[in-house]
Protein backbone atom coordinates (compact mmCIF):
# COMPACT_ATOMS: atom_id res chain seq x y z
CA UNK A 1 0.00 0.00 0.00
CA UNK A 2 1.07 3.26 -0.92
CA UNK A 3 2.35 5.30 2.25
CA UNK A 4 1.04 8.63 0.62
CA UNK A 5 -1.56 8.19 -1.86
CA UNK A 6 -3.59 11.93 -3.80
CA UNK A 7 -5.71 11.43 -6.17
CA UNK A 8 -6.78 14.73 -7.84
CA UNK A 9 -5.81 17.29 -5.31
CA UNK A 10 -6.70 20.51 -5.82
CA UNK A 11 -5.56 24.21 -4.55
CA UNK A 12 -6.75 27.16 -5.21
CA UNK A 13 -5.75 30.53 -3.70
CA UNK A 14 -8.42 33.29 -2.70
CA UNK A 15 -7.48 36.59 -4.33
CA UNK A 16 -8.61 40.09 -4.81
CA UNK A 17 -8.74 39.45 -8.27
CA UNK A 18 -10.51 36.35 -7.61
CA UNK A 19 -9.43 32.77 -6.74
CA UNK A 20 -6.18 31.34 -8.44
CA UNK A 21 -5.88 27.78 -9.14
CA UNK A 22 -2.00 27.06 -8.04
CA UNK A 23 -2.80 23.44 -8.02
CA UNK A 24 -4.82 21.95 -10.92
CA UNK A 25 -6.02 17.94 -10.57
CA UNK A 26 -2.31 16.22 -9.54
CA UNK A 27 -2.43 12.87 -8.27
CA UNK A 28 0.40 11.14 -6.80
CA UNK A 29 1.86 8.17 -4.54
CA UNK A 30 4.84 7.23 -2.95
CA UNK A 31 6.08 4.16 -1.49
CA UNK A 32 7.67 3.46 1.93
CA UNK A 33 11.17 3.52 0.63
CA UNK A 34 10.84 5.19 -2.51
CA UNK A 35 12.67 8.74 -3.73
CA UNK A 36 10.05 10.63 -5.60
CA UNK A 37 11.30 13.96 -7.12
CA UNK A 38 8.59 16.63 -7.99
CA UNK A 39 10.18 18.79 -10.59
CA UNK A 40 9.04 22.12 -12.09
CA UNK A 41 10.02 25.77 -12.17
CA UNK A 42 8.89 28.52 -9.84
CA UNK A 43 4.35 28.85 -9.77
CA UNK A 44 3.87 25.01 -10.94
CA UNK A 45 2.49 24.18 -7.47
CA UNK A 46 5.06 21.69 -6.68
CA UNK A 47 5.49 23.44 -2.78
CA UNK A 48 1.71 24.41 -2.71
CA UNK A 49 1.08 20.86 -3.37
CA UNK A 50 3.12 19.58 -0.03
CA UNK A 51 2.45 22.21 2.15
CA UNK A 52 -1.03 21.18 1.23
CA UNK A 53 0.01 17.72 2.46
CA UNK A 54 1.18 19.22 5.32
CA UNK A 55 -1.36 21.31 6.23
CA UNK A 56 0.97 24.45 6.22
CA UNK A 57 -0.91 26.56 3.75
CA UNK A 58 -2.74 30.03 5.11
CA UNK A 59 -6.43 30.33 5.03
CA UNK A 60 -6.75 31.56 1.88
CA UNK A 61 -6.19 28.46 0.60
CA UNK A 62 -8.85 26.10 -0.62
CA UNK A 63 -7.77 22.43 -1.04
CA UNK A 64 -9.61 20.14 -2.15
CA UNK A 65 -9.41 16.12 -3.64
CA UNK A 66 -11.10 13.42 -4.24
CA UNK A 67 -8.50 11.17 -1.95
CA UNK A 68 -5.34 12.75 0.08
CA UNK A 69 -4.84 9.52 2.47
CA UNK A 70 -1.30 9.41 4.56
CA UNK A 71 -0.14 6.09 6.35
CA UNK A 72 -3.98 4.50 5.93
CA UNK A 73 -5.78 7.63 7.08
CA UNK A 74 -7.15 10.34 5.40
CA UNK A 75 -5.68 13.35 5.88
CA UNK A 76 -9.14 15.33 4.57
CA UNK A 77 -10.89 14.37 7.12
CA UNK A 78 -8.24 14.80 10.31
CA UNK A 79 -9.05 17.83 13.05
CA UNK A 80 -6.15 20.56 13.13
CA UNK A 81 -5.23 19.18 16.51
CA UNK A 82 -5.31 15.15 14.77
CA UNK A 83 -2.45 16.33 11.94
CA UNK A 84 -0.58 18.54 14.11
CA UNK A 85 0.61 15.02 15.55
CA UNK A 86 1.33 13.60 12.42
CA UNK A 87 3.25 16.86 11.03
CA UNK A 88 6.19 16.84 12.35
CA UNK A 89 6.04 13.32 13.74
CA UNK A 90 5.40 10.85 10.89
CA UNK A 91 5.50 13.52 8.06
CA UNK A 92 7.98 16.09 7.97
CA UNK A 93 9.29 18.49 6.00
CA UNK A 94 12.28 20.39 5.35
CA UNK A 95 12.60 23.89 3.92
CA UNK A 96 14.25 25.93 1.09
CA UNK A 97 16.43 28.27 3.42
CA UNK A 98 17.87 26.79 6.13
CA UNK A 99 18.89 30.44 7.65
CA UNK A 100 15.42 31.77 7.24
CA UNK A 101 14.14 28.42 8.59
CA UNK A 102 15.36 28.10 11.96
CA UNK A 103 14.25 30.08 15.15
CA UNK A 104 17.15 33.01 15.26
CA UNK A 105 16.31 33.84 19.04
CA UNK A 106 16.34 29.80 20.27
CA UNK A 107 19.46 27.60 20.26
CA UNK A 108 19.48 24.99 17.83
CA UNK A 109 19.60 22.03 20.99
CA UNK A 110 16.52 23.57 21.85
CA UNK A 111 14.86 23.86 18.40
CA UNK A 112 15.68 20.06 18.12
CA UNK A 113 14.66 19.08 21.65
CA UNK A 114 11.23 20.74 21.02
CA UNK A 115 10.09 18.25 18.71
CA UNK A 116 11.26 15.17 21.37
CA UNK A 117 9.21 17.18 23.51
CA UNK A 118 5.85 17.69 21.80
CA UNK A 119 5.87 14.08 19.82
CA UNK A 120 7.48 11.75 22.08
CA UNK A 121 7.07 12.76 25.26
CA UNK A 122 10.49 12.54 26.45
CA UNK A 123 12.25 13.98 29.83
CA UNK A 124 14.96 16.40 29.32
CA UNK A 125 18.28 13.46 29.97
CA UNK A 126 16.38 11.54 27.44
CA UNK A 127 15.85 14.67 24.89
CA UNK A 128 19.84 15.30 24.81
CA UNK A 129 20.86 12.48 24.71
CA UNK A 130 18.51 11.91 21.64
CA UNK A 131 19.66 15.12 20.28
CA UNK A 132 23.12 14.66 20.31
CA UNK A 133 22.79 11.30 18.72
CA UNK A 134 20.45 13.09 15.75
CA UNK A 135 23.27 15.87 15.57
CA UNK A 136 26.23 13.05 15.00
CA UNK A 137 23.99 11.08 12.77
CA UNK A 138 23.64 14.03 10.23
CA UNK A 139 28.01 14.84 10.28
CA UNK A 140 27.62 17.70 12.68
CA UNK A 141 31.39 17.54 14.78
CA UNK A 142 31.47 17.97 18.42
CA UNK A 143 27.20 17.69 18.54
CA UNK A 144 27.34 17.98 22.35
CA UNK A 145 28.50 21.50 22.47
CA UNK A 146 26.42 22.80 19.27
CA UNK A 147 23.73 22.25 20.90
CA UNK A 148 24.30 25.44 22.78
CA UNK A 149 25.10 27.04 19.31
CA UNK A 150 22.59 29.91 17.54
CA UNK A 151 21.83 29.54 14.11
CA UNK A 152 23.83 32.61 13.26
CA UNK A 153 26.88 31.01 14.90
CA UNK A 154 26.61 28.14 12.12
CA UNK A 155 27.16 28.08 8.25
CA UNK A 156 24.24 27.47 5.67
CA UNK A 157 24.92 24.22 5.59
CA UNK A 158 24.87 23.17 9.03
CA UNK A 159 21.71 24.66 9.45
CA UNK A 160 20.28 22.86 7.07
CA UNK A 161 22.27 19.62 8.63
CA UNK A 162 19.97 21.26 11.76
CA UNK A 163 17.09 21.06 9.74
CA UNK A 164 17.27 17.30 8.59
CA UNK A 165 18.21 16.47 12.26
CA UNK A 166 14.93 18.03 13.13
CA UNK A 167 13.06 16.61 10.37
CA UNK A 168 14.45 13.04 11.37
CA UNK A 169 14.19 13.44 15.38
CA UNK A 170 11.03 11.30 15.20
CA UNK A 171 12.12 8.83 12.86
CA UNK A 172 9.42 9.94 10.51
CA UNK A 173 7.50 7.31 7.67
CA UNK A 174 7.72 10.26 5.30
CA UNK A 175 10.37 13.06 4.50
CA UNK A 176 9.44 16.31 2.22
CA UNK A 177 12.12 18.04 1.04
CA UNK A 178 11.52 21.53 -0.50
CA UNK A 179 14.63 22.27 -2.65
CA UNK A 180 16.97 21.36 -0.19
CA UNK A 181 20.09 22.28 -1.53
CA UNK A 182 19.26 25.54 -3.57
CA UNK A 183 20.52 27.49 -1.01
CA UNK A 184 23.90 25.90 -0.56
CA UNK A 185 26.97 25.59 -2.57
CA UNK A 186 28.10 22.33 -5.22
CA UNK A 187 30.04 20.96 -2.70
CA UNK A 188 27.81 21.55 0.07
CA UNK A 189 24.50 20.59 -2.07
CA UNK A 190 26.69 17.00 -2.51
CA UNK A 191 27.16 16.12 0.79
CA UNK A 192 23.47 17.59 1.94
CA UNK A 193 22.38 15.32 -0.64
CA UNK A 194 24.07 12.23 -0.07
CA UNK A 195 23.15 12.31 3.73
CA UNK A 196 19.40 12.58 2.95
CA UNK A 197 19.73 9.75 0.65
CA UNK A 198 21.83 7.66 3.10
CA UNK A 199 19.10 8.27 5.81
CA UNK A 200 16.63 7.53 3.61
CA UNK A 201 18.18 4.16 3.03
CA UNK A 202 18.89 3.44 6.80
CA UNK A 203 15.49 4.07 7.76
CA UNK A 204 13.57 3.34 4.99
CA UNK A 205 11.71 6.70 4.49
CA UNK A 206 9.51 7.52 1.64
CA UNK A 207 11.21 10.66 0.34
CA UNK A 208 9.73 13.71 -1.60
CA UNK A 209 12.67 15.87 -3.25
CA UNK A 210 11.12 19.12 -4.35
CA UNK A 211 13.34 20.41 -6.93
CA UNK A 212 14.22 22.30 -10.43
CA UNK A 213 17.71 21.43 -10.29
CA UNK A 214 17.56 18.07 -13.48
CA UNK A 215 20.90 16.99 -11.63
CA UNK A 216 19.70 16.63 -8.57
CA UNK A 217 16.73 14.39 -9.53
CA UNK A 218 19.46 12.84 -12.12
CA UNK A 219 21.52 12.00 -8.45
CA UNK A 220 18.41 11.06 -6.14
CA UNK A 221 15.07 10.20 -7.80
CA UNK A 222 14.05 7.03 -8.36
CA UNK A 223 10.59 8.22 -9.72
CA UNK A 224 9.72 11.90 -11.01
CA UNK A 225 6.68 13.92 -11.49
CA UNK A 226 7.22 16.82 -13.77
CA UNK A 227 5.09 19.69 -13.16
CA UNK A 228 4.12 22.95 -14.76
CA UNK A 229 1.48 25.64 -14.44
CA UNK A 230 -0.43 23.34 -11.23
CA UNK A 231 -0.35 20.02 -13.74
CA UNK A 232 0.94 17.10 -13.87
CA UNK A 233 3.00 16.55 -17.32
CA UNK A 234 4.76 13.47 -16.93
CA UNK A 235 5.48 10.99 -14.64
CA UNK A 236 8.15 8.39 -15.13
CA UNK A 237 10.46 6.29 -13.25
CA UNK A 238 14.15 8.51 -13.63
CA UNK A 239 16.23 6.30 -15.97
CA UNK A 240 13.02 6.65 -18.59
CA UNK A 241 12.72 10.44 -18.38
CA UNK A 242 16.23 11.01 -18.70
CA UNK A 243 16.52 8.80 -22.06
CA UNK A 244 13.12 9.51 -23.10
CA UNK A 245 11.01 12.22 -21.93
CA UNK A 246 7.60 12.02 -23.07
CA UNK A 247 6.04 15.37 -22.67
CA UNK A 248 7.54 18.32 -24.76
CA UNK A 249 7.62 20.53 -21.56
CA UNK A 250 9.91 17.71 -19.72
CA UNK A 251 12.07 17.52 -22.90
CA UNK A 252 12.00 21.46 -22.91
CA UNK A 253 13.83 21.73 -19.63
CA UNK A 254 16.15 18.97 -20.30
CA UNK A 255 17.41 21.00 -23.29
CA UNK A 256 17.80 23.90 -21.09
CA UNK A 257 20.40 22.04 -19.14
CA UNK A 258 23.42 24.39 -19.90
CA UNK A 259 25.95 21.29 -20.41
CA UNK A 260 23.47 20.24 -23.12
CA UNK A 261 23.93 23.51 -25.41
CA UNK A 262 24.09 22.82 -28.72
CA UNK A 263 25.81 24.98 -30.28
CA UNK A 264 26.31 29.17 -28.87
CA UNK A 265 22.18 29.47 -27.59
CA UNK A 266 20.39 27.48 -24.88
CA UNK A 267 16.74 26.12 -26.43
CA UNK A 268 14.64 27.91 -23.51
CA UNK A 269 11.15 26.40 -23.02
CA UNK A 270 8.95 29.26 -24.35
CA UNK A 271 10.76 27.47 -27.62
CA UNK A 272 9.65 24.52 -27.40
CA UNK A 273 6.08 24.46 -25.61
CA UNK A 274 2.78 24.36 -28.00
CA UNK A 275 1.06 27.27 -26.02
CA UNK A 276 3.01 30.57 -25.81
CA UNK A 277 3.01 31.96 -22.13
CA UNK A 278 0.25 34.61 -21.37
CA UNK A 279 2.20 37.82 -21.63
CA UNK A 280 3.32 39.21 -18.16
CA UNK A 281 3.98 35.76 -16.82
CA UNK A 282 6.95 35.17 -19.07
CA UNK A 283 9.83 36.03 -17.74
CA UNK B 1 46.15 42.58 -30.54
CA UNK B 2 43.18 41.83 -28.51
CA UNK B 3 42.90 44.83 -26.00
CA UNK B 4 42.69 44.04 -22.45
CA UNK B 5 39.61 45.70 -20.78
CA UNK B 6 40.87 44.67 -17.35
CA UNK B 7 43.78 43.58 -15.67
CA UNK B 8 44.54 42.85 -11.90
CA UNK B 9 47.94 42.66 -10.52
CA UNK B 10 48.55 40.83 -7.53
CA UNK B 11 45.53 41.95 -6.10
CA UNK B 12 45.42 41.89 -2.17
CA UNK B 13 42.27 42.73 0.60
CA UNK B 14 42.52 42.26 3.44
CA UNK B 15 39.29 43.07 6.63
CA UNK B 16 40.03 44.05 10.04
CA UNK B 17 37.65 43.30 12.04
CA UNK B 18 36.49 43.30 15.50
CA UNK B 19 39.34 45.40 17.62
CA UNK B 20 37.67 47.08 20.88
CA UNK B 21 38.71 47.36 24.39
CA UNK B 22 38.84 44.07 24.90
CA UNK B 23 39.49 42.52 22.28
CA UNK B 24 42.56 42.37 19.61
CA UNK B 25 41.93 43.41 16.18
CA UNK B 26 41.75 40.04 13.78
CA UNK B 27 42.76 40.68 10.24
CA UNK B 28 40.80 38.56 7.57
CA UNK B 29 42.98 37.95 4.59
CA UNK B 30 39.43 37.78 1.85
CA UNK B 31 41.86 37.59 -1.65
CA UNK B 32 45.49 37.03 -1.33
CA UNK B 33 47.53 38.04 -4.74
CA UNK B 34 45.51 37.21 -7.56
CA UNK B 35 46.36 38.32 -10.85
CA UNK B 36 44.33 37.61 -14.14
CA UNK B 37 43.14 39.71 -17.03
CA UNK B 38 40.44 39.51 -19.63
CA UNK B 39 40.31 41.05 -22.95
CA UNK B 40 37.54 42.66 -25.23
CA UNK B 41 34.70 40.79 -25.67
CA UNK B 42 35.57 37.73 -23.88
CA UNK B 43 34.15 36.36 -20.49
CA UNK B 44 36.46 35.24 -17.71
CA UNK B 45 34.62 33.21 -14.59
CA UNK B 46 35.26 33.09 -11.54
CA UNK B 47 34.22 29.70 -9.29
CA UNK B 48 34.21 29.28 -5.78
CA UNK B 49 32.19 28.41 -3.22
CA UNK B 50 30.86 31.17 -0.49
CA UNK B 51 33.35 32.67 1.60
CA UNK B 52 36.26 32.08 -1.15
CA UNK B 53 36.77 36.17 -1.91
CA UNK B 54 35.13 35.86 -5.46
CA UNK B 55 32.47 38.33 -4.43
CA UNK B 56 35.46 40.41 -2.77
CA UNK B 57 37.35 40.17 -5.94
CA UNK B 58 34.38 41.38 -8.18
CA UNK B 59 34.11 44.54 -5.36
CA UNK B 60 37.13 45.80 -6.13
CA UNK B 61 36.74 45.06 -9.99
CA UNK B 62 33.31 46.85 -9.58
CA UNK B 63 35.66 49.74 -8.33
CA UNK B 64 33.33 49.50 -5.24
CA UNK B 65 36.30 48.64 -2.32
CA UNK B 66 39.47 49.41 -2.45
CA UNK B 67 42.57 46.94 -3.02
CA UNK B 68 44.52 47.20 0.04
CA UNK B 69 47.19 46.01 -2.30
CA UNK B 70 48.34 45.30 -6.22
CA UNK B 71 47.30 47.20 -9.26
CA UNK B 72 44.15 47.65 -10.75
CA UNK B 73 44.26 48.81 -14.70
CA UNK B 74 40.87 49.30 -16.42
CA UNK B 75 41.24 49.77 -20.35
CA UNK B 76 45.20 50.36 -19.59
CA UNK B 77 44.44 53.05 -17.05
CA UNK B 78 45.59 52.20 -13.22
CA UNK B 79 43.13 52.91 -10.93
CA UNK B 80 43.61 53.36 -7.25
CA UNK B 81 40.37 54.38 -5.68
CA UNK B 82 41.82 54.62 -2.23
CA UNK B 83 43.98 57.16 -3.32
CA UNK B 84 42.76 59.42 -6.12
CA UNK B 85 39.03 58.65 -5.80
CA UNK B 86 36.63 57.80 -8.34
CA UNK B 87 35.80 60.11 -11.95
CA UNK B 88 32.38 59.63 -13.39
CA UNK B 89 34.63 58.98 -16.18
CA UNK B 90 35.53 55.29 -14.27
CA UNK B 91 32.35 55.04 -12.91
CA UNK B 92 31.03 55.07 -16.32
CA UNK B 93 33.21 52.09 -17.12
CA UNK B 94 32.84 49.07 -15.09
CA UNK B 95 28.91 48.19 -14.02
CA UNK B 96 27.66 44.99 -11.91
CA UNK B 97 24.75 42.92 -11.78
CA UNK B 98 23.90 41.29 -8.64
CA UNK B 99 23.12 38.09 -7.48
CA UNK B 100 19.47 39.01 -5.72
CA UNK B 101 16.92 40.43 -8.17
CA UNK B 102 14.27 40.76 -5.84
CA UNK B 103 16.99 43.11 -3.43
CA UNK B 104 18.56 44.54 -5.82
CA UNK B 105 15.81 47.03 -6.93
CA UNK B 106 14.32 49.42 -5.60
CA UNK B 107 10.75 48.58 -4.85
CA UNK B 108 9.26 52.25 -4.37
CA UNK B 109 11.18 53.20 -7.88
CA UNK B 110 9.50 52.78 -11.12
CA UNK B 111 11.41 50.87 -13.89
CA UNK B 112 11.73 53.74 -15.78
CA UNK B 113 13.27 55.68 -12.95
CA UNK B 114 15.39 52.57 -12.60
CA UNK B 115 16.94 52.90 -16.09
CA UNK B 116 16.98 56.74 -15.89
CA UNK B 117 18.98 57.54 -12.47
CA UNK B 118 22.27 56.09 -13.69
CA UNK B 119 21.78 58.30 -16.97
CA UNK B 120 20.96 61.43 -14.24
CA UNK B 121 23.39 61.00 -11.95
CA UNK B 122 26.45 60.35 -14.07
CA UNK B 123 25.83 62.68 -17.22
CA UNK B 124 23.66 66.07 -18.00
CA UNK B 125 21.44 64.22 -20.22
CA UNK B 126 17.91 66.23 -20.53
CA UNK B 127 14.90 64.30 -19.44
CA UNK B 128 13.54 63.05 -22.95
CA UNK B 129 16.81 61.62 -23.93
CA UNK B 130 16.85 59.85 -20.98
CA UNK B 131 13.42 58.37 -21.39
CA UNK B 132 14.09 57.43 -24.79
CA UNK B 133 17.64 55.76 -24.18
CA UNK B 134 15.44 53.74 -21.25
CA UNK B 135 13.01 52.90 -23.20
CA UNK B 136 15.54 51.52 -26.28
CA UNK B 137 17.24 49.34 -23.57
CA UNK B 138 13.70 48.02 -22.22
CA UNK B 139 13.38 46.83 -26.12
CA UNK B 140 16.97 45.25 -26.04
CA UNK B 141 16.87 43.13 -22.98
CA UNK B 142 13.23 41.73 -24.20
CA UNK B 143 11.05 43.95 -22.23
CA UNK B 144 8.54 46.24 -23.85
CA UNK B 145 7.79 50.13 -23.65
CA UNK B 146 4.68 49.24 -21.42
CA UNK B 147 7.04 47.94 -18.58
CA UNK B 148 8.12 51.79 -18.05
CA UNK B 149 5.90 52.73 -15.21
CA UNK B 150 5.63 49.16 -13.31
CA UNK B 151 7.10 48.53 -10.01
CA UNK B 152 9.68 45.71 -9.53
CA UNK B 153 6.98 43.80 -7.86
CA UNK B 154 4.96 43.26 -10.70
CA UNK B 155 7.96 41.61 -12.61
CA UNK B 156 8.99 38.07 -12.43
CA UNK B 157 12.43 37.01 -11.21
CA UNK B 158 13.95 36.38 -14.77
CA UNK B 159 12.03 40.16 -15.22
CA UNK B 160 14.01 41.20 -13.11
CA UNK B 161 17.19 40.67 -13.22
CA UNK B 162 16.82 41.72 -16.98
CA UNK B 163 15.87 44.91 -15.67
CA UNK B 164 19.21 45.01 -13.43
CA UNK B 165 21.10 43.92 -16.66
CA UNK B 166 19.42 46.83 -18.00
CA UNK B 167 20.53 49.35 -15.76
CA UNK B 168 23.58 48.13 -15.68
CA UNK B 169 24.39 48.61 -19.58
CA UNK B 170 22.85 52.22 -19.62
CA UNK B 171 25.85 54.02 -19.06
CA UNK B 172 27.38 51.75 -21.84
CA UNK B 173 30.47 50.16 -19.90
CA UNK B 174 33.02 48.13 -21.74
CA UNK B 175 33.23 45.91 -18.57
CA UNK B 176 29.98 44.29 -17.33
CA UNK B 177 30.54 42.39 -13.60
CA UNK B 178 27.90 39.62 -13.09
CA UNK B 179 28.02 38.65 -9.53
CA UNK B 180 26.07 35.01 -9.56
CA UNK B 181 23.19 36.25 -12.25
CA UNK B 182 21.04 33.12 -12.67
CA UNK B 183 21.64 31.13 -9.24
CA UNK B 184 18.63 32.66 -7.66
CA UNK B 185 16.49 31.69 -11.30
CA UNK B 186 15.02 28.69 -12.44
CA UNK B 187 16.53 26.74 -15.20
CA UNK B 188 14.61 27.83 -18.30
CA UNK B 189 14.46 31.35 -16.98
CA UNK B 190 18.12 31.04 -16.71
CA UNK B 191 18.65 29.83 -20.03
CA UNK B 192 17.02 32.60 -21.29
CA UNK B 193 18.95 35.50 -19.26
CA UNK B 194 22.17 33.63 -20.79
CA UNK B 195 21.26 33.80 -23.76
CA UNK B 196 20.11 37.41 -23.44
CA UNK B 197 23.76 38.07 -22.24
CA UNK B 198 25.15 36.25 -25.22
CA UNK B 199 23.21 38.35 -27.33
CA UNK B 200 23.98 41.58 -25.79
CA UNK B 201 28.00 40.59 -25.30
CA UNK B 202 27.74 40.18 -29.15
CA UNK B 203 25.64 43.40 -30.09
CA UNK B 204 28.00 45.63 -27.71
CA UNK B 205 31.62 43.78 -27.34
CA UNK B 206 30.91 43.26 -23.88
CA UNK B 207 33.48 42.11 -21.83
CA UNK B 208 32.26 40.07 -18.44
CA UNK B 209 33.56 38.95 -15.23
CA UNK B 210 30.90 35.96 -14.43
CA UNK B 211 31.14 34.97 -11.26
CA UNK B 212 29.27 31.61 -10.82
CA UNK B 213 29.34 28.30 -8.48
CA UNK B 214 27.72 26.39 -11.11
CA UNK B 215 29.96 24.84 -13.04
CA UNK B 216 27.61 23.62 -15.92
CA UNK B 217 26.68 27.41 -16.38
CA UNK B 218 30.23 28.24 -16.40
CA UNK B 219 31.36 25.28 -19.33
CA UNK B 220 28.59 27.57 -21.45
CA UNK B 221 29.39 30.91 -21.06
CA UNK B 222 32.90 31.10 -20.31
CA UNK B 223 36.62 31.84 -22.16
CA UNK B 224 38.72 31.54 -19.22
CA UNK B 225 38.33 30.35 -15.92
CA UNK B 226 39.61 30.77 -12.53
CA UNK B 227 39.01 28.54 -9.65
CA UNK B 228 39.21 30.64 -6.17
CA UNK B 229 39.88 28.77 -3.13
CA UNK B 230 40.14 30.78 0.64
CA UNK B 231 41.37 33.48 -1.33
CA UNK B 232 43.93 32.49 -3.96
CA UNK B 233 43.31 31.64 -7.54
CA UNK B 234 44.36 27.90 -7.33
CA UNK B 235 43.34 27.45 -10.98
CA UNK B 236 43.24 29.79 -13.79
CA UNK B 237 43.81 28.61 -17.51
CA UNK B 238 41.20 28.74 -20.99
CA UNK B 239 37.73 27.21 -20.28
CA UNK B 240 38.96 23.56 -22.23
CA UNK B 241 42.25 23.42 -20.15
CA UNK B 242 40.59 23.88 -16.68
CA UNK B 243 37.62 21.44 -17.53
CA UNK B 244 40.11 18.84 -19.71
CA UNK B 245 42.73 18.57 -16.80
CA UNK B 246 42.09 20.37 -13.54
CA UNK B 247 45.30 20.33 -11.63
CA UNK B 248 43.91 21.85 -8.28
CA UNK B 249 42.32 18.78 -5.88
CA UNK B 250 39.65 21.41 -5.01
CA UNK B 251 39.05 21.79 -8.81
CA UNK B 252 38.63 18.43 -9.17
CA UNK B 253 36.12 18.05 -5.64
CA UNK B 254 34.06 20.46 -7.16
CA UNK B 255 33.96 18.82 -10.93
CA UNK B 256 33.19 15.75 -8.59
CA UNK B 257 30.46 17.27 -6.33
CA UNK B 258 28.38 18.84 -9.81
CA UNK B 259 25.41 16.38 -9.86
CA UNK B 260 25.75 14.92 -13.30
CA UNK B 261 22.14 14.79 -15.21
CA UNK B 262 23.59 12.17 -18.17
CA UNK B 263 21.69 8.59 -18.38
CA UNK B 264 25.19 6.78 -17.86
CA UNK B 265 25.46 8.31 -14.54
CA UNK B 266 21.62 7.17 -13.49
CA UNK B 267 22.32 4.21 -14.78
CA UNK B 268 25.64 3.63 -12.64
CA UNK B 269 24.02 4.73 -9.36
CA UNK B 270 20.88 2.68 -9.76
CA UNK B 271 22.96 -0.27 -10.13
CA UNK B 272 25.01 0.73 -6.75
CA UNK B 273 21.55 1.13 -5.09
CA UNK B 274 20.11 -1.98 -6.08
CA UNK B 275 23.90 -3.83 -4.88
CA UNK B 276 23.88 -1.72 -1.61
Amino acid sequence: MALLDIQNLVVEFQTVSGSFRAVDGVSLHVDEREVLAIVGESGSGKSVSMLAVMGLLPWTATVTADRMNFNGRDLLKLSSAERRKIVGKDMSMIFQEPMASLNPCFTVGFQIEEVLRFHMGMDSAQRRERAIELLTQVGIAEPAERLNSFPHQMSGGQCQRVMIAIAIACNPKLLIADEPTTALDVTIQKQILDLLVSLQAKYGMGLIMITHNMGVVAETADRVIVQYKGRKMEEADVLSLFESPKSNYTRALLSALPENAVGDRLPTVSDMMFEPAPSGAAA
Amino acid sequence: MSIKVVEGKNIVRDYHVGGGLFRAQRTVHAVKGVSFSVDKGKTLAIVGESGCGKSTLARIITLIDPATSGELFIDGNKVDIAKDGLSKEMRRKVQIVFQNPYGSLNPRQKIGDVLGEPLLINTGKPAEERRDLAMKMLKKVGLGPEHYNRYPHMFSGGQRQRIAIARALMLNPSLLVLDEPVSALDLSVQAQVLNLLADLQDEFQLTYVFISHDLSVVRYIADDVMVMYFGEAVEYGSREEVFADPKHSYTRTLFAATPRADVASIKARLAKKKAA
